[in-house]
């Protein structure tokens, strides 16, 4: 009975990646190939979409860590608001205090937990919803933003800091970088083929793993040669991919993903198996602000400045990043890597568009379409696909 | 001959996969209360979305003859439009509007969208009155009256009301007393018996065989997807049904064995909890149990007695604090929520299993770890292989009917479902686990599995609390009884003292 398991495993071990996701990596191939005709092959060159993922980095960032809110059944308005208050009291830190780079990011990084341990408590021990408390938090941090600032830009700051909002990695570094991700893979498939072993529970044959590797090693391969043709790896996007991996492997390998799962599925199931809700419940929001702290200190290593502008709306990308990369606002259901899907849907209709030269405004409108036509057609899958259950 | 009202030949409906239902003939006659059983599984549901339009014309192959008359339904407004009224399983009504305006909920009396309240009051009122619901009765509500301060007999009642409010001729109710008490059955029965009378023909499905011999008139068994047999009540009696739906002779419908009883090894002392709504009264009054290693120990009482509260807030789980002591194994423990619970070795198997014990977004694997997610973890880090070696173990030992444990237990039979469950409390090895209506809404073969399940359980050690509304079934199961009423346990039986009679006089407090 065990073997049927395995057999019914697709090639790319994408059991959870639901009909959505198939359709938006679709939609993103088209539109990259639309885009491509549509600006005559500027659209494609490694300088253009070096810039894309750069610019999509900080909504991939706060997108990731806002998915194991709404999994777990919740949302979080104020990480916007959040993210814009650290990087001004980084900058701030580091132009008025002198503070060093490490200071100011181990400050902006305890700050950002500290915020997210009070809106989690809040959260979870209050019947206050998290919307609420959350809205509450993105007019306070908005505040706050205004009251470090005093409504001016704060600049500039030291070089150190600007790393990591500005720098690219040496293109030995990504070479470097791409082969051991490469090798990482290939050990991680041969560790879980020998544990399969171990339980008796493998059926898959070794080609098949080798295809698997072999198209995520061109993926990345492929990325790092495009990428390194320009000016190699951006600093931000190499972050970016460090914590969706991080991340990844929290929500889908350890027992506090799983709960944060199981809460959002269903909280009285969960709490009937014994599992402690509202310290769960907590440790997301406070991984969701920390998530913001580090977009913080990137947005502001890459405009050089605290800006009391710095954030604004942006909670609403990273809701709507997960959303696109199939998260479902009922919770219990979303990955992590989807939102970095829905993170460069979103940041090549802002490139793309702006490549044409129309005006802002259909970027926000065109947006808005693809939130809801990706979310529509979602629930249209579901509902065929219940239907021939029962 | 009989004419009949309803007729459906040769109905057949296929999943991809699966073949639901193979050329159902189902005839119904016209005044005559019709009962339809099966196990889970047979098809009864599936028969009753195609009359009620939930699967409409087109979907599915075959004729619904209505009166003579062939019926294409397209939606559940062309099935209410023919004078059908179906009520779910599920009550579809909603609990912030008030008792009438939930019977009214869709044509509202009145004109040019002003609803006419007197008016909808008046006729509220005569349709209560007609199924013995008058304000000045027992069991009487006010129309005004918000829907979710009656209790869950009073719903039902009102569902019935909200489909008399349309002119039907033919009324289904599917499981319509899974969640009643025995009185609050006797209530139902009867006003079916008055709607017979007054010429409503109705379609009735239920897996308690009982209901089934006194009200039915004639019985359709299912099995497999296929009408197995109809025959007129007299021709039927409850172990010829059973051997029908089951497609073999069950003798015994529990498996009774002999259980040496052991050591104390769980008890409650001096356990009280007030009442979280009313002031002044208390839920739990001074409870005191005692239950030992090797015996399955029967919780019997009317629903409200308070036993799933008792054992709700012994698990942690209760909105309400508690005064009084809890001892595993001769042990004080403190439990102040699942947690610990959990860590004491306790497990409580909940009434209500898709809202309390299932995460029906998760498969069968996830399911059944859930509660011991450390056993199939190191460092936090959860160990897949591990957690489908583990799970496999479970769905070989209790047969949870399963494609594979990576399957979604939302596509799993109620039976099955409670076997995940089963699976979940095992896994955290427990020594005491109480079960709160184990087989409530199960098929026959699936509870002798569960019963036999219970018997193995109390084989390697575990000490058995089981709470169940089914007098059967805590008789046919229990080595020892405990009755509970208004919040405190009142009368304890040696099984072979215990009777229906005895039980049901203790239960209503009516023995002193």
């Amino acid at each position: 009975m065990e073997n049927q398991v395995l057999n019914k495993r697709k090639l790319f071990n994408t059991g959870k990646f639901d009909v959505r996701t198939y359709t938006m990596i679709a939609a993103l191939i088209i539109m990259w190939i639309g885009f491509t005709y549509l600006t005559e092959g500027s659209f494609i060159t490694s300088r253009n979409l070096s810039n894309l993922v750069r610019q999509m980095a900080i909504v991939g960032i706060m997108g990731t860590g806002m998915v194991l809110v709404i999994v777990s059944g919740g949302i979080d308005l104020s990480v916007g608001s959040v993210m814009g208050f650290l990087g001004c009291i980084a900058a701030a830190l580091q132009v008025w205090g002198g503070v060093s780079t490490l200071g100011v990011i181990a400050i902006a990084l305890l700050l950002g937990l500290i915020i997210g341990l009070a809106q989690g408590s809040l959260i979870a021990y209050t019947d206050v919803p998290p919307f609420i408390i959350t809205l509450g938090g993105m007019l306070i941090f908005r505040g706050a933003v205004l009251a470090v600032t005093r409504g001016t830009t704060v600049a500039p700051l030291q070089k150190s800091l600007l790393y990591f909002g500005q720098a690219y990695v040496s293109n030995t570094i990504g070479i470097v970088i791409a082969v051991l991700a490469v090798a990482f893979l290939l050990l991680n498939e041969i560790s879980k083929r020998k544990a399969k072993q171990k339980y008796n529970t493998l059926n898959e044959p070794m080609s098949t793993m080798i295809i698997r590797w072999l198209v995520f090693s061109l993926i990345i391969c492929a990325s790092v040669w495009m990428l390194n043709s320009y000016k190699g790896i951006p600093v931000p996007v190499l972050i970016m991919f460090i914590l969706v991996l991080i991340f990844s492997f929290i929500a889908e390998k350890t027992t506090f993903g799983r709960r944060i799962y199981a809460i959002g599925g269903n909280i009285d199931a969960a709490k009937y198996s014994g599992i402690n809700v509202k310290r769960n419940i907590v440790m997301v929001y406070c991984l969701n602000t920390l998530m913001a702290a580090i977009a913080g200190l990137i947005l502001a290593a890459r405009l050089n400045a605290g800006t009391p502008q710095a954030g604004i709306n942006l909670e609403l990308d990273a809701i709507a990043a997960a959303v696109i990369g199939g998260t479902s606002m009922t919770g219990g259901v979303g990955r992590v890597a989807g939102a970095i899907l829905g993170g460069l849907i979103m940041a090549t209709i802002d490139n793309g568009m702006s490549m044409m030269n129309l005006d802002a405004y259909w970027q926000y409108m065109v947006k808005g379409v693809i939130l809801i036509t990706a979310v529509w057609f979602d629930i249209k899958t579901k509902k065929n696909s219940s239907k021939s259950k029962k | 001959m009989h004419e009949y009202l309803l007729q459906m030949k040769n109905i057949s409906k296929e999943f991809p996969g699966v073949k639901a239902l193979n050329n159902v003939n189902f005839d119904v006659v016209r005044g005559q209360i019709h009962a339809l059983v099966g196990e889970n599984g047979a098809g009864k549901s599936t028969l009753i979305k195609i009359l009620c339009g939930i699967y409409p014309y087109g979907t599915y192959d075959g004729q619904i003859v209505i009166n003579g008359e062939e019926k294409k339904f397209n939606s559940i407004r062309d099935v209410e439009n023919s004078g059908i009224g179906c009520i779910h399983q599920e009550l579809n009504l909603v609990p912030e509007l008030s008792v009438s305006e939930n019977i009214f909920l869709n044509d509202k009396p009145g004109k040019y969208g002003i609803v006419d309240f007197n008016q909808m009051y008046k006729r509220t009122k005569e349709l209560l009155a007609n199924i013995g619901m008058d304000v000045d009765s027992h069991n009487g509500v006010d129309p005004n009256e918000k829907l979710k301060n009656l209790g869950i007999g009073q719903k039902q009642l009102v569902e019935i009301a909200k489909a008399l409010s349309k002119d039907i001729k033919l009324l289904i109710l599917d499981e319509p007393t899974s969640a009643l008490t025995e009185a609050e059955v006797d209530i139902l029965l009867d006003i079916l018996d008055g709607l017979r009378k007054k010429g409503v023909t109705c379609i009735y499905i239920s897996h308690r065989l009982d209901e089934v011999m006194r009200i039915a008139d004639s019985i359709t068994v299912l099995r497999d997807g296929q009408t197995i047999e109809t025959r007129e009540k007299v021709d039927m009696d409850k172990e010829t049904m059973i051997s029908l739906m089951v497609g073999r002779e069950l003798k015994n419908m529990f498996p009774r064995v002999e259980h040496k009883r052991g050591e104390l090894a769980f008890e409650i002392k001096n356990y009280s909890v007030k009442h979280p709504d009313i002031p002044g009264k208390m839920l739990l009054d001074n409870v005191n149990l005692k239950a030992y290693k090797g015996e399955i120990l029967g919780i019997s009482g009317l629903m409200g007695a308070g036993r799933t509260e008792l054992f709700t807030s012994v698990f942690g789980a209760f909105s309400e604090p508690a005064v009084g002591e809890i001892l595993i194994d001769g042990k004080k423990v403190e439990i102040k929520n699942p947690v610990d619970a959990l860590n004491n070795g306790l497990f409580l198997l909940t009434e209500d299993r898709k809202k309390l014990g299932l995460n029906l977004l998760m498969s069968v694997k996830e399911n059944t770890t859930l509660a011991s997610l450390e056993k199939v973890a190191r460092f936090g880090v959860l160990d897949n292989n591990k957690a489908i070696y583990e799970t496999n173990n479970y769905v070989e030992k209790i047969k949870i009917k399963t494609p594979n444990v990576e399957a979604s237990v939302n596509t799993l039979s109620g039976g099955n479902q409670q076997k995940v469950v089963i699976a979940k409390a095992l896994m955290t090895e427990p020594k005491v686990i109480i079960l709160d209506e184990p087989t409530r809404g199960i098929d026959v073969g699936a509870k002798y599995e569960i019963y036999k399940l219970m018997n193995q359980l109390v084989d390697e050690g575990v000490t058995v609390i089981m709470i169940s509304s089914e007098m059967e079934e805590i008789l046919g199961m229990s080595d020892r009884v405990l009755t509970m009423c208004n919040g405190r346990i009142n009368c304890e039986f040696a099984i072979c003292d215990a009777t229906q009679e005895k039980l049901m006089q203790a239960s209503t407090g009516s023995d002193n």
